[in-house]
């Protein structure tokens, strides 16, 4: 049975219009922009590769990149780990396992903007409950968003505590596809508990592991709520993340010019970055 | 006794999840000078945060908008994500696996590069401050559109063949042979896409600044980080408590399909 020739061109025509206007466009136009001087009122002035010249020389920008590696060297490992950790367990027989699942899920489904504005007052210095809790303990309080070197891992532990549980249950489905056979034939060798881990689960789920280090890599680059209500990006520039950045030169001083420039590059480093975990992953293997 | 170490983790684990919900929610129900040493129940409940909230924004305001452009933006990434999954599943024409790339590769394009490009679209189609530029740019979306292919294949010819024979057009075939076939798909790309439009505030805090047109997490936002919540913490945990609630509410309800929702989109990717 055929279908007449114009049918599937009519089908898929709104997503051509969609892509011209919403990807082609406005990459193209990103690309140009990088070349210019803009405030979106005045006209545009071509100013050659000037925006990049600034681009290396900004020390905002350069902070911007060390502190989302900042972010990403805490974030990642706390989040595998503790993702991985939980899965395990529930993948043990456990009862009430819909209810545990649902609760480490929760924040997942939360909005960002209600976990920061809640974290903002558990981090309170003063009165905040994770200080209260360490002088109970007779510790002293911690500077979480007020001490520059604090500031940025704090915001790494809360992003893992809003994540995590979508990751435990990715590495809940991973572990489940581990053939039980593997494991029994490793008893029979009289294999402990580290040796199984090791030599089985782990490079069984290793797809998994990309892809959480993947996606937590894109979050890392695409950080802005979190710090745009927690700290504005300070103290002293700590948290000023990349899109956080992008946002204040395009709406702040609406250097469209400069700020499309910053947007295009940290594209082009977010699918670098990821195409090298890519490789180091696969070799792994 | 391992069984036992395991549950005593597990339940710690959840306090972790649950407990700053469940403060978040006494907190702004407490008096404003006893939020400082709270850590169970206050003294008394009272709703003056609440109060107080209503008072300085249009949350009702808030709530319509947000709820209507989701509802939207969902219903067009339904049925435009079928209509397109269902052209690069079922039917031959030329162009069809260049299409089904770029979808692919646009996955794969950060939205940084895009940001500041789309914004100067909207201010070009005159469409800043309005519910167009919240609701347009996102009734397409790749993802979307992926699944419904990858579920459309599925799906028995024989059931389309009948249909043809039947004189059915390509439009019925889709909406009255395959929706009524897909109801998984469906329920898994509109919990998607409705909570990421629910939640999303980059986007909205840069095409809208009138307070009757913001979404409620943008308007909560620009709430929480302006001065027009005094730094009264009440007021502020009262704003997320009525963020949160919707969705939550979802949530207890539809558990089980909000998170094999989410785990699909990640095994997707």
């Amino acid at each position: 049975m055929k279908t007449k020739k114009y049918i599937p061109y009519l089908l898929v025509s709104p997503y051509i219009l969609y892509f011209i206007l919403f990807v082609a466009y406005p990459v193209v136009f990103s690309v140009i922009l990088t070349f210019n001087k803009w405030n979106i009122i005045s006209p545009m002035q071509y100013i050659g590769i000037a925006n990049y010249k600034r681009l290396f020389q900004d020390a905002f920008f350069l902070k911007s990149i060390t502190n989302t590696i900042i972010f990403l060297v805490i974030h990642i490992p706390l989040q595998i780990i503790v993702a991985l950790f939980l899965a395990e367990i529930l993948n043990q027989k456990i009862r009430f396992r819909g209810f545990f699942r649902a609760a480490f899920f929760l924040p997942v489904i939360v909005s960002g903007v209600v976990v920061t504005i809640l974290w903002q007052q558990l981090y309170g210095f003063e009165t905040g409950l994770l200080n209260r809790v360490l002088i109970s303990l007779g510790l002293g309080r911690v500077g979480w968003l007020v001490d520059p070197s604090w500031a940025m891992p704090s915001i790494a532990i809360m992003a893992t505590w809003k994540n995590v549980g979508l990751y435990i249950i990715l590495f809940l489905v991973g572990l489940q596809t581990v053939p039980k056979i593997y494991y029994e034939a490793a008893d029979l060798e009289g294999a402990n508990h580290w040796q199984k881990f090791k030599n089985i689960t782990l490079p069984m789920i290793n797809p998994t592991i990309f892809m959480v280090v993947v996606l937590s890599t894109i979050g890392g680059f695409s950080l802005f709520i979190e710090p745009y209500i927690m700290t504005g990006g300070g103290p002293l520039n700590s948290t000023l993340s990349a899109v956080l950045y992008i946002y204040k030169q395009g709406f702040f001083y609406y250097h469209m010019g400069y700020s499309a420039t910053l947007g295009l590059f940290f594209a082009l480093l977010i699918l670098s970055v990821v195409a090298i975990q890519k490789k180091f992953i696969e070799r792994e293997k | 006794m391992r069984r036992t170490i395991f549950y005593i983790l597990l339940t710690l684990g959840a306090l972790i999840f649950l407990y700053p919900f469940f403060w978040m929610v006494i907190a702004s129900l407490s008096p404003e000078n006893q939020i400082g040493n709270l850590t169970f129940l206050p003294s008394m409940l009272t709703l003056s945060s609440y109060k107080q909230m209503l008072s300085k924004i249009p949350i009702g305001r808030s709530f319509f908008n947000s709820l209507f452009v989701s509802s939207i933006i969902t219903f067009g990434v339904l049925v435009l994500g079928s209509m397109v999954g269902y052209a690069l599943s079922r039917l031959e024409f030329r162009g069809r696996n260049l299409i089904f790339y770029v979808i692919i590769f646009t996955m794969t394009l950060p939205f940084q590069i895009t940001l500041i490009p789309q914004y100067i679209l909207m201010v070009k189609l005159g469409w800043v401050d309005t519910y167009w530029a919240l609701i347009v740019p996102y009734l397409m979306n790749a993802l979307g559109i992926i699944m419904f292919r990858q579920y459309f294949k599925s799906i028995p010819q024989d059931l389309l063949d009948a249909a043809r024979l039947d004189g059915c057009g390509e439009l019925k075939i889709i909406f009255k042979i395959l929706w009524p076939n897909s109801v998984p798909a469906l329920v898994t790309i509109g919990i998607i896409t409705f909570m990421a439009s629910w939640n999303e505030v980059l986007w909205p805090l840069i095409v809208i600044r009138n307070d009757h047109l913001m979404t409620m997490p943008q308007l909560i936002t620009l709430f929480s980080v302006g001065g027009a919540a005094e730094s009264q913490l009440g007021v502020k945990l009262a704003a997320a408590t009525m963020l949160a609630l919707p969705i939550v509410l979802a949530y207890l309800f539809f558990q089980k399909y909000f998170i094999e929702s989410m785990a699909s989109t990640g095994i997707k990717e």
